[in-house]
């Protein structure tokens, strides 16, 4: 590691976090919504098995809300200190690149509102149920922004899968990172469409 | 005739403004020539007289790298770009992730402080003869020529979204000469320290993979390939030096 800096120690950390444990935890909380496809009580069931897990609280802190808050602090910095250019040189990586910034700064927002929705209000004495989440995407802005926050975090989870390959070294070679942007390409279209389904079974 | 617009500054802190040019055709006319014209007759469109524009160049054969700019909105060497090839009114503007001189001249010196900072040498100066050094296998001279063929134009970085005012990245160029002097059979007995270089601040880990500079680098250099390869490294580096390593005594 270098001497002087920890800049390349918490860009691989940045990089390590955005799939284990959020994308890990991203498809697992993905996959519970999907039993609001079967039923209600399937919903309600899964919900509660997640929300009884022993040491749940430590759990919440140091699986989800901390590397949360670290990937998306640390990486709305990295957004803003590009300069975009693909008005000029409008090649598939450089959208791409341009995609995984702004997906990101929207996921973060719409992280931070969801836990509003649910997390908070379970502090103030709400339970996470069906109707909880019911009754938010009942009003069809909140549905769109549901969909719009799902779609674009379920894109930076899977172009960020993509560039993490490349990070830690798994895909050097011009086509082992062509091969990987289409896989990752398969991981978006199928995780978005758990995503959907999931959110649409509960209006 | 052929048209110019050519974006100009008296100097660093300056502010830029375009003025447009008409030079009389020759065959096989490439933008040098036409700037030399217009240094030659520096008359403007509108007919009045101005300062001639100032650029850089030197080898003309496009090895040097000295002479790039971007023309018509793409970075590129001004020798290798022929009159004929162009769409007029030829638009000619200096690379502006660098300081600009004056006019289409930049200062690249932020290229070759990174060169520096990465070590990208073999260093073989001592005091007694070190004799010869090991045989190169020809698959690795082959990679190795290729990213010899950097000439340190700053098209790369003139491209990255990454190399700007507000980050330090070194961009591509300074990272693919790493892996050059670290496959060199001697260059390698000093690998670690270019890595450690690489992974101070501004360092490979910055690269945020936009691919820009793999597209626009004239030599057709494998840019990604490199940064690929260096992440790697370094990856590995990282590991090695905290936890220690007998795997590869090297």
């Amino acid at each position: 590691m270098s001497k002087q800096d920890s800049s390349f120690a918490i860009r691989r950390l940045h990089s390590l976090l955005g799939v284990i444990p959020l994308g890990v935890f991203l498809i697992q909380h993905l996959l519970v919504n999907h039993t609001a496809t079967r039923s209600e009580e399937a919903f309600n069931t899964a919900s509660e098995f997640m929300g009884s897990l022993p040491f749940v609280l430590f759990l919440e802190i140091f699986v989800i809300y901390i590397p949360i808050l670290f990937h998306g602090i640390y990486g709305i910095y990295i957004a803003f200190t590009a300069r975009y250019n693909v008005g000029t040189y409008s090649t598939f990586r450089n959208w791409m690149f341009l995609f995984q910034r702004v997906s990101g700064v929207i996921a973060f927002i719409f992280i931070a509102i969801h836990v509003y929705q649910t997390r908070v209000q379970v502090f103030f004495g709400t339970e996470v149920d069906f109707d909880m989440v019911h009754q938010i995407v009942a009003n069809p802005a909140w549905l769109v922004f549901y969909i719009i926050g799902i779609i674009a975090t379920v894109y930076h989870f899977a172009n960020g899968l993509w560039s993490f390959m490349v990070t830690w070294g798994f895909t050097q070679s011009d086509r082992s990172q062509r091969v990987m942007s289409y896989v990752s390409a398969v991981i978006f279209v199928v995780v978005s469409f758990i995503g959907i389904q999931a959110i649409l079974a509960f209006i | 005739m052929i048209k110019f617009s050519i974006k100009r500054q008296e100097h660093t802190d300056a502010k830029s403004y375009w003025e447009e040019f008409e030079v009389p055709y020759r065959e096989n006319m490439n933008v040098i020539s036409a700037l030399m014209e217009i240094q030659r007759n520096p008359v403007n469109t509108k007919g009045e007289k101005t300062t001639p524009v100032t650029w850089d160049m030197n080898c003309l054969e496009e090895v040097c790298g000295a002479c790039s700019m971007v023309i018509n909105g793409s970075a590129r060497q001004s020798c290798t770009a022929l009159v004929d090839q162009l769409e007029q009114p030829v638009k000619l503007e200096p690379m502006s992730t660098f300081p600009i001189v004056k006019d289409l001249q930049v200062d690249r010196t932020f290229m070759f402080d990174s060169l520096k900072r990465v070590k990208a040498w073999v260093p073989i100066d001592g005091t007694y003869d070190l004799g010869p050094g090991p045989r190169m296998p020809e698959k690795k001279r082959q990679t190795a020529y290729e990213l010899s063929k950097c000439m340190t134009c700053g098209v790369c970085l003139e491209v990255c979204p990454n190399v700007n005012d507000s980050s330090d990245f070194m961009g591509a160029a300074p990272i693919s000469q790493v892996r050059l002097f670290n496959l060199h059979p001697t260059g390698s007995m000093n690998k670690n320290e270019r890595l450690d270089a690489l992974m101070g601040a501004g360092g490979v880990a910055e690269c945020g993979m936009a691919q820009n500079c793999v597209k626009a680098c004239p030599k057709g250099i494998p840019l990604t390939t490199s940064i690929a390869a260096m992440q790697r490294e370094t990856s590995f580096h990282m590991f090695k030096s905290f936890f220690g390593s007998d795997h590869e005594v090297e």
